[in-house]
């Protein structure tokens, strides 16, 4: 199980495939089957359908449909401020948020021409390494869950919970935050938020060598995993594949390293690469990966804690006016700030007035920025022509494009190599579909 | 090479480059789509051999009325640029870059699917994300949003884009 | 089954259909209860997460917010084996006639939570593309808003449903 059989069914044409005559009816039929996984499907990783020919267990043929889960976001996006996007875009690739934020964020921050102040810059990058990290632990535990390996699951969400409760503290929610906006992040990191999340970059290690312990030399994972899904690095790069998926062929290349953004060219991190190209390299570089992040994250902690300032731009023409806070019933406006426009100043209320309700006002133009999103380059195209709104948000999703090799890691292989390899690529159809 | 020298480099071969923002674009009519990206993925120094997106953006009442924006990005050398299309309003096709860059088979389909820009010469140009017997292009300007009325007790309030704010 | 009436006793009713009523009454009301509690104590929901909801309704299943208190933790893949579906997430115009399919395939007695503001009501997404609710396609017994909402808005949902469950008429 798992190696690709002597001669495969693609060897033989289709037309050749096993046929017989119907004795009822006379006629010639061909055995291959064709049947359908999904839409609703407990491993396909969200609603993604594949319509699959076999013949016996060899998949001849794939083809996935997708667009179970299209919301419409970009053409919203045209009817909301710019502010307001954020809180769109958070909700296409829904296991990576932060990013999502972070790309839309830093293009039109790039079509104002400003930059967010030096501590936010920093923020993003610890909350954006977080996210990732929890987003490559959701991919391990349904992963798993979808192999069989049930603990798994329940394992890759414990450590999940722990990150949640630090985005809980740091944003007001654990997923979908609107955290990082035009000209910085809202909020600045609460008092004790260092000490916690210190505290959580020392339980984790010792986490992921648990699920290396379990995983990285059961026979069962290796037998399900090695082999299975093999993609070379010309068929990735020729079909778009970037992130984990194109890492494990051979090729390193990373955003954060090639086009760095944000900041990362000052951290001191590896890119880990595989060159086999099956599903079990894709898992040995997601787990480094964690690790890789881990690191990052203390880095970003420990210059967090040196630099003080500002988290939102103090241009009054772009930055969020409110000051925000956590309060006993939640994230909401802080106090202070609701004293001072309410009572102390009218141009505090005025301006506060109107960059709620009109927003920033965007020069035309337009702007691609990308991020090295968990799944691999998340782009965004921003156009604008010069109003309170967007004109066109593009988002280029890694998902949607690395889905578009599934049909070259499935054929060829057996129906249960399929569950593996769909589930080694990572979609989050959310981003797929948008 | 940074967002100048790239300029300079495709100048010589493509008259209209412009360089905003750090980011170079440059404007191709459709007959020589298929060559210029051919070539500015051969040239060495360019290497401009990673296709990330392909998409495109209706602007009512311009002319042209659609721009196709393709976004290259270059492994070895590590740069970017953008090659972007206008179409005319009643003449939205250009042929497909398909053949070349397998990646964009999606892209393309999305495209059409949003907006009705047909690409000749794709292998399969069927619509992706909406369901299959949709009617008309949701992202052209001329279509609504397509929200309904949030009911209250007594009370309705109008969809995002009847609602008249800002 | 012989009645004592009493004296004096005033329900509002005549006494032939008390007489009846007690009858019937005893022996129901204690079935009722039964069929009730059993129902509500081990639903079996469908996997039909579908987005951002689908990842907390999973939340709520791991070992934090262990919906296995109550039974839930078995999410069946198959709608023919389930009684509960927990529909999280937008539903897109080309995912609602799944949804209702997979509703009709469910045996009865089957109910239906629409977790999340946009399986309630369309979400922020009054657009082209989203379902403006499921109660729009599925009849919905309980609806849980929020986005997405955190798993224990999750729990007393799914408590308020157990709830009616296990007072309402099994065989009406």
């Amino acid at each position: 199980m798992g190696e690709t059989p002597e001669t495969t069914a693609l060897d033989r044409p289709a037309a050749e495939a096993p046929s017989f005559r119907d004795p009822a009816t006379g006629e010639v039929r061909q055995e291959t089957m064709i049947i359908n996984m999904g839409p609703q499907h407990p491993s396909t990783h969200g609603v993604l359908r594949l319509v699959l020919e076999l013949d016996g267990e060899t998949v001849i043929r794939c083809k996935p449909v997708i667009g179970y889960l299209h919301t419409g976001i970009e053409k919203n996006t045209e009817y909301r401020t710019w502010m307001q996007g954020v809180t769109y875009v958070t909700r296409a690739d829904y296991l990576s948020p932060f990013f999502n934020e972070l790309a839309y964020c830093l293009g039109v921050e790039r079509l104002l021409g400003v930059e967010a102040p030096a501590r936010a810059t920093l923020i993003r990058v610890l909350v954006c390494e977080l996210n990732r990290i929890t987003s490559h632990l959701v991919w391990l535990a349904t992963s798993g869950l979808e192999l069989g390996a049930v603990s798994v699951m329940l394992y890759g969400f414990r450590e999940r919970e722990v990150i949640m409760e630090i985005f809980e503290a740091l944003t007001g929610l654990r997923m979908n935050h609107a955290y990082i906006r035009i000209g910085g992040v809202v909020m600045d990191l609460p008092d004790d938020g260092p000490q916690k999340i210190r505290r959580l970059l020392d339980l984790l290690p010792g986490r992921i060598d648990e699920y290396e312990t379990l995983l990285h030399d059961n026979p069962i994972w290796r037998e399900r995993n090695e082999g299975v899904g093999v993609l070379s690095g010309e068929q990735a790069l020729a079909l778009g594949v970037t992130g984990p998926a194109l890492r494990a062929t051979g090729i390193g290349a990373d955003l954060r390293k090639d086009i760095p953004y944000c900041g990362y060219e000052s951290f001191d991190f590896d890119v880990p690469v595989r060159s086999e190209g099956d599903a079990y390299a894709r898992y040995v570089v997601r787990l480094a990966e964690m690790r890789e992040s881990l690191r990052i994250a203390r880095q970003a902690l420990e210059r967090i804690v040196e630099t003080p300032g500002p988290v939102m731009i103090d241009d009054p023409k772009v930055g969020w006016p409110p000051r925000l806070s956590v309060g006993p019933d939640g994230i909401g406006n802080d106090p202070a700030y609701l004293r001072h426009i309410m009572e102390e100043s009218m141009e505090a209320l005025i301006h506060h007035f109107k960059m709620v309700t009109q927003g920033v006002e965007v020069p035309a133009g337009e702007v691609y920025s990308a991020v090295e999103s968990p799944r691999g380059e998340l782009g965004y195209l921003i156009v604008s022509d010069g109003g309170h709104r967007p004109y066109r948000v593009k988002i280029r999703d890694p998902s949607f494009v690395n889905l578009q090799a599934l049909p070259a890691i499935i054929e060829g292989y057996l129906v249960a190599d399929t569950v593996a390899s769909v589930a080694s690529l990572d979609p989050v159809l959310g981003g797929v579909d948008r | 090479m940074n967002a100048d020298g790239l300029a300079g480099r495709i100048g010589g071969r493509v008259p209209d480059v412009l360089v905003a923002r750090g980011e170079v674009t440059a404007i191709v009519e459709r007959e020589h789509l298929l060559e210029t990206l051919a070539w500015l993925r051969d040239q060495p120094d360019l290497a401009l051999d990673f296709l990330a997106s392909v998409t495109a953006t209706h602007w009512l009442d311009a002319d042209p009325a659609f721009w196709v924006d393709y976004e290259l990005r270059s492994l070895p050398h590590k740069h970017r640029a953008r090659v972007k299309v206008g179409l005319r309003e009643g003449d939205a096709h250009l042929p497909s870059v398909t053949p070349m860059f397998p990646t964009a088979d999606w892209h393309e389909r999305e495209t059409f699917d949003f907006y009705g820009i047909v690409f000749d010469g794709h292998p399969d140009l069927t619509r992706i994300l909406l369901p299959d017997d949709w009617q008309g292009y949701p992202l052209r300007k001329d279509e609504s949003l397509g929200g309904v009325p949030t009911w209250f007790h007594g009370a309705t309030m109008p969809p995002v884009d009847e609602r008249g704010m800002a | 089954m012989p009645v004592e009436r009493l004296e004096g006793v005033n329900l509002g009713r005549t006494p032939e259909e008390v007489e009846e009523e007690v009858e019937r009454g005893v022996l129901l009301t204690t079935l009722d209860r039964a069929v009730g509690w059993a129902r509500k104590q081990s639903m079996w929901p469908a996997t039909f997460g579908l987005a951002c909801c689908a990842i907390e309704m999973m939340s709520s299943g791991a070992g934090q917010y262990d919906l296995s208190r109550w039974g839930m933790e078995l999410f069946r893949a198959s709608p023919r084996q389930s009684d509960l579906l927990i529909v999280s997430g937008r539903v897109s115009q080309k995912m609602a006639p799944p949804l209702r399919r997979i509703y009709d395939q469910m045996p009865e007695p089957r109910w239906v939570i629409a977790m999340g503001v946009c399986a309630s009501a369309g979400g922020m997404f009054t657009n082209y593309a989203v379902v403006q609710g499921v109660d729009t396609i599925v009849p919905v017994d309980v609806y849980v808003p929020g986005c997405p909402p955190k798993p224990e808005m999750l729990m007393y949902g799914i408590l308020k449903l157990q709830e009616k469950v296990r007072t309402s008429e099994p065989f009406r």
